[in-house]
């Protein structure tokens, strides 16, 4: 595919570097047996996108994504494999039965069906749409505060569920 | 970058989804299914982000406004928030399952009540 376009630049070779390591690590998040390398392979797959964030010139929701989910997710994630102590006898051995084969199945279904179906009807737009400022922090925080601000507060509703929720779930005796 | 098309960033969102896909259903560590969640999401903001910066939506309380294309950082934004709050009582309802049945497989909690 790479050797039939007339001329590749240097931001599409920028582009293809990046997603493909995202796409590597992603497959080693779902292929490898120990879940603190599957982690691993989640922080550096986040990180990645986020510099594809930054290539799509949303800048804001790039750093934004290396804090939220590389920062604070995935310590949480790592402290939730720490205390469950999953390192001896809870790494499951994969069991030989057919759910691999059939998830596997279900995934190339999957994603031949989207590509097919959503993906080649739009191989021809190459037009960028948006205006060049689009993603930063100004931009964003006019938007969030002017036209966004009721699912604004309500996002903060949920995240004030969310605190008292795994409080409560915390708690020794549920 | 003014020469990548839309249509690889929508290849690579795609294959980080059906990635996703499979390991929620293959896998048995239900951390890692978590994980699997995860990538789906940020699958899925990829995605938004790409729209939203080659074809912007033009919805109808939107059209008088000319900054239609910050529908899709909008919607990341959100998706991140209800993200952090999912992991956050995923994560507590799965150490509560193992304090309660000190074990987590997947495929072993098939039973409803605790």
């Amino acid at each position: 595919m790479i050797a039939a376009l007339p001329t590749i630049t240097p931001n599409q070779i920028t582009f293809l570097a990046l997603a493909g390591l995202a796409a590597m690590m992603a497959v080693g998040v779902v292929a490898l047996n120990n879940p603190v390398r599957s982690a691993m392979c989640l922080v550096v797959n986040f990180f990645v996108l986020a510099f594809i964030y930054f290539t799509l010139n949303a800048q804001l929701l790039g750093i934004t994504q290396i804090l939220v989910y590389t920062g604070a997710i995935m310590v949480l994630f790592l402290f939730v494999i720490m205390l469950l102590n999953l390192s001896g006898k809870q790494i499951f051995p994969e069991k030989l039965d057919a759910k691999p084969v059939i998830g596997i199945a279900v995934g190339l279904g999957l994603f031949g069906l989207i590509a097919s179906q959503v993906l080649l009807p739009m191989q021809k737009i190459t037009k960028i749409n948006a205006e060049y400022a689009y993603g930063s922090p100004q931009a964003i925080g006019k938007t969030l505060f002017t036209n966004y601000v009721w699912p604004f507060e309500v996002t903060s509703m949920l995240l004030l569920v969310g605190i008292v929720g795994s409080i409560l779930l915390a708690k020794r005796k549920i | 970058m003014q020469d990548v098309p839309l249509f690889w960033y929508l290849a690579l969102g795609l294959f980080m989804f059906t990635t996703g896909a499979v390991g929620v259903v293959v896998r048995r560590n239900p951390v890692v299914v978590f994980m699997c969640i995860e990538l789906m999401l940020n699958a899925v903001n990829l995605t938004f982000l790409a729209f939203a910066r080659y074809s912007p939506t033009l919805l109808p309380g939107m059209a008088e406004s000319p900054q239609t294309w910050m529908t899709g950082q909008m919607m990341v934004i959100f998706v991140m928030a209800v993200a952090a709050a999912e992991v956050a009582v995923g994560l507590g309802i799965i150490m509560a399952i193992f304090r309660l049945r000190n074990q987590v497989d997947v495929d072993d909690m098939s039973a409803l009540r605790g």
